[in-house]
């Protein structure tokens, strides 16, 4: 009985290596090269009959769950809009990294592991540098549709962007506020705890030397700290024409409340997680102000941004943020890729990414640079009267 | 001076939360992890009464202070209770009460999602006072005296009352105590209201102070609490009042005149420092538990 029970899983183990083994060398193929997601056609016209199968990690739990639940609620809106037009049709699945690397490797797997065409995401930068080379072993093409530190893209050419780095965003803001304000002499504040605010504060740093603006201090915080006092007092004491602040959401709005309660009134500059409706809604009076560069523009008015503003809307009852409107957009762009061959496979996807220029989206025009990451024009916002206005 | 009042503002709600924490220890001589988890639920419980029920701060404040004693007298009738005679009822009541806070999170974020709250701007009086050229709101001084207010009066409660006499007696040897004739079930449950009642005031406290209330809220103080007990001497209350306020200036200080990546340093630095020169703490006496 013994030695049959042995043999019996002995038996079991080979059979499920050899399976197994079969079902990564599919995996490396690309999910249904040749097969279903092959259609005929280009462009408009193009006919796929499966569905092309996206998925998504992102942090709907844990730290970053606020920028997760746009990103979803973007993700599917745009799906819904996609699958109503004619040719080509995409599942999305949603799944959660829980705002922690370990969970994202685990879900980055599970999609390399099955026919997913392309993966979507994660949430955070600092994230995506432990996921992301997964994708790029098992050659699955990804879209970071929120990651904005550097070196993201140069993990491997399966890694695609369509949100602006810090680095695009940053020194035009920096310009901006110089100008505008004629600052000369600045405090820098960051949480040096995080990749995607480190970042941001590396070029933010390079780009008040570029202008020539004197740092009387850089301070630093965690990017759990709610407290602030200690520190903003360090810089009302040096004086400055202004404050630099690379931080999240979440550190923003107390960091601003309480500069205002301990009456600092000059502007305060933010990186790209100061960039959310949050900010006024919370902060109140405090946030009036503060001036945020921008990858997407919520007044602006070309067709394709007034439909999403919308339907988006209508959706979800309340106004989209940039999270979920470069989500939107990384779906505009896949769908772009995939028509422009014809190909919903990772192959054809990965071919087809490179190619975008000049694509119309929600976040205006769109063209993949050779590093596969996004350019177009970003906009710097000042909060007047309770909302983002453009800086001028 | 302005970074003397950040230091003893921030270091009067550290203390508040110690407090709780402490007293349960000294009791008791259990340490229930399950209290940052009720400095969290009780700062949403705090915004949700203030926001949606639309009562003032000062009716909801005492209203939080009662959520709070129920959450202490479930954290005990469930985390610690059913294990109470077992061999290892130490360790595995730290363990459950851990389980208990996570479960206390979760059900949080169900129910109010990730999103950081706060309490709606006009919830208190948006008064600024100068004070030898430092800036203070009304919150913070209101925050103080509640805080400064709270502790006397727990320790008077401690030193006076026949509940007082109960929880010394207790905390001495809860089998004699039993024997005197004391209820040592309704002890041990009183204590543990009255622990979480001062750490949901201190977590709606927090929660105005910094015009923030988030999910982990409750496990960033966690570490500061232990060390401010510690530092205070374990189960002492002067010392866990004296420890928080101590714990909140050093961490200002530390911005001030070295670098603001100090601060934890220098903060949980003074931890070691204090537990080699006096292992019992400031306040604590060896071997013997004070309440």
């Amino acid at each position: 009985m013994r030695t049959n029970l042995f043999k019996l899983s002995a038996a079991a183990g080979v059979l499920a290596l050899t399976l197994s083994a079969c079902g990564s060398d599919d995996g490396g193929d690309g999910g249904g090269d040749g097969g279903a997601l092959a259609g005929e056609g280009t462009g408009d016209d193009c006919v796929i009959e499966g569905e092309v199968p996206v998925g998504a990690a992102l942090s709907l739990t844990g730290a970053a769950a606020s920028y997760g639940e746009s990103q979803q609620n973007g993700l599917e809106l745009a799906t819904k809009h996609l699958n109503e037009k004619e040719g080509v049709t995409y599942a999305l699945t949603v799944e959660d990294d829980q705002t922690d690397p370990k969970q994202a490797i685990s879900v980055f797997e599970g999609f390399a592991g099955d026919d997913t065409s392309i993966i979507i995401g994660p949430t955070l930068s600092n994230t995506a540098f432990q996921a992301q080379p997964i994708a790029q072993e098992e050659s699955v093409p990804v879209l970071a549709i929120s990651n904005t530190a550097e070196g993201i893209t140069e993990q491997g050419d399966w890694i695609f962007r369509d949100s602006l780095t810090e680095g695009q965003v940053i020194p035009q803001t920096v310009a901006a506020a110089v100008e505008t304000y004629g600052l000369e002499n600045v405090i820098v504040m960051y949480s040096n705890d995080d990749a995607f605010t480190e970042s941001g504060y590396d070029v933010m740093a390079s780009s008040l030397e570029e202008e020539g603006i004197t740092v009387a201090d850089t301070l630093t915080f965690s990017k759990a700290d709610t407290d602030f006092r200690a520190l903003l007092t360090e810089a009302k004491n040096a004086d400055p024409d202004a404050i630099f602040v690379s931080g999240l959401i979440e550190a923003a709005i107390p960091l601003v409340t309480q500069a205002r309660e301990l009456g600092i009134d000059v502007p305060i500059v933010g990186g790209n997680g100061f960039n959310n409706p949050q900010l006024m809604a919370d902060a109140g009076d405090a946030a009036e102000g503060v001036v945020v560069g921008a990858a997407w523009n919520s007044a602006s008015d070309n067709p394709e941004n007034a439909d999403f503003l919308e339907a988006y809307e209508a959706e979800f009852g309340s106004g989209p943020d940039q999270f979920a409107a470069q989500a939107y957009a990384a779906m505009t762009i896949i769908d772009h890729a995939v028509r422009e061959g014809c190909d919903g496979g990772r192959e054809g996807i990965q071919a087809g990414l490179g190619n975008i220029t000049d694509l119309p989206t929600v976040l205006g025009s769109i063209t993949i640079n050779e590093n596969r990451d996004a350019e177009h024009e970003a906009v710097v916002q000042v909060i007047e009267n309770g909302a983002f206005a453009v800086l001028d | 001076m302005q970074q003397l009042l950040n230091g003893l503002f921030i270091g009067s709600i550290y203390a508040l939360f110690a407090i709780g924490f402490t007293l349960v220890f000294g009791v008791l001589d259990r340490l229930n992890l399950a209290h940052p988890a009720v400095f969290a639920v009780s700062a949403f419980v705090g915004i949700e009464l203030v926001e949606v029920a639309g009562l003032s701060i000062w009716l909801a404040l005492p209203i939080v202070f009662v959520v709070g004693g129920i959450l202490g007298m479930i954290i005990e009738r469930v985390a610690f209770r059913p294990l109470k005679n077992r061999p290892d009822a130490h360790f595995a009541g730290l363990i459950s009460s851990i389980a208990l806070a996570g479960m206390f999170i979760a059900l949080l974020q169900w129910r109010y999602g990730p999103n950081t709250r706060r309490f709606p701007a006009d919830s208190f009086p948006n008064t600024t006072f100068s004070v030898f050229g430092a800036q203070v709101t009304l919150v913070q001084v209101a925050i103080m005296v509640i805080s400064v207010g709270l502790v006397i009066a727990l320790t008077l409660l401690v030193a006076k009352s026949r509940l007082g006499r109960g929880m010394r007696a207790v905390a001495e040897n809860p089998t004699a105590a039993r024997v005197l004739g004391i209820n040592v079930d309704r002890v041990t449950m009183t204590t543990f209201a009255i622990s979480s009642a001062l750490g949901a005031v201190a977590g709606a406290l927090f929660a105005m102070n910094v015009n923030s209330a988030q999910l982990g809220m409750g496990t960033a103080i966690e570490l500061k609490g232990l060390a401010v007990i510690i530092v205070g001497g374990m189960g002492s209350l002067p010392g866990a009042l004296v420890g928080g306020l101590l714990l909140g200036l050093a961490e200002v200080f530390a911005v001030q005149y070295l670098s603001s990546s100090w601060r934890d340093l220098v903060a949980f630095g003074l931890l070691f420092l204090i537990l080699l020169v006096r292992p019992q703490g400031l306040f604590g006496a060896r071997k013997v538990r004070e309440v």
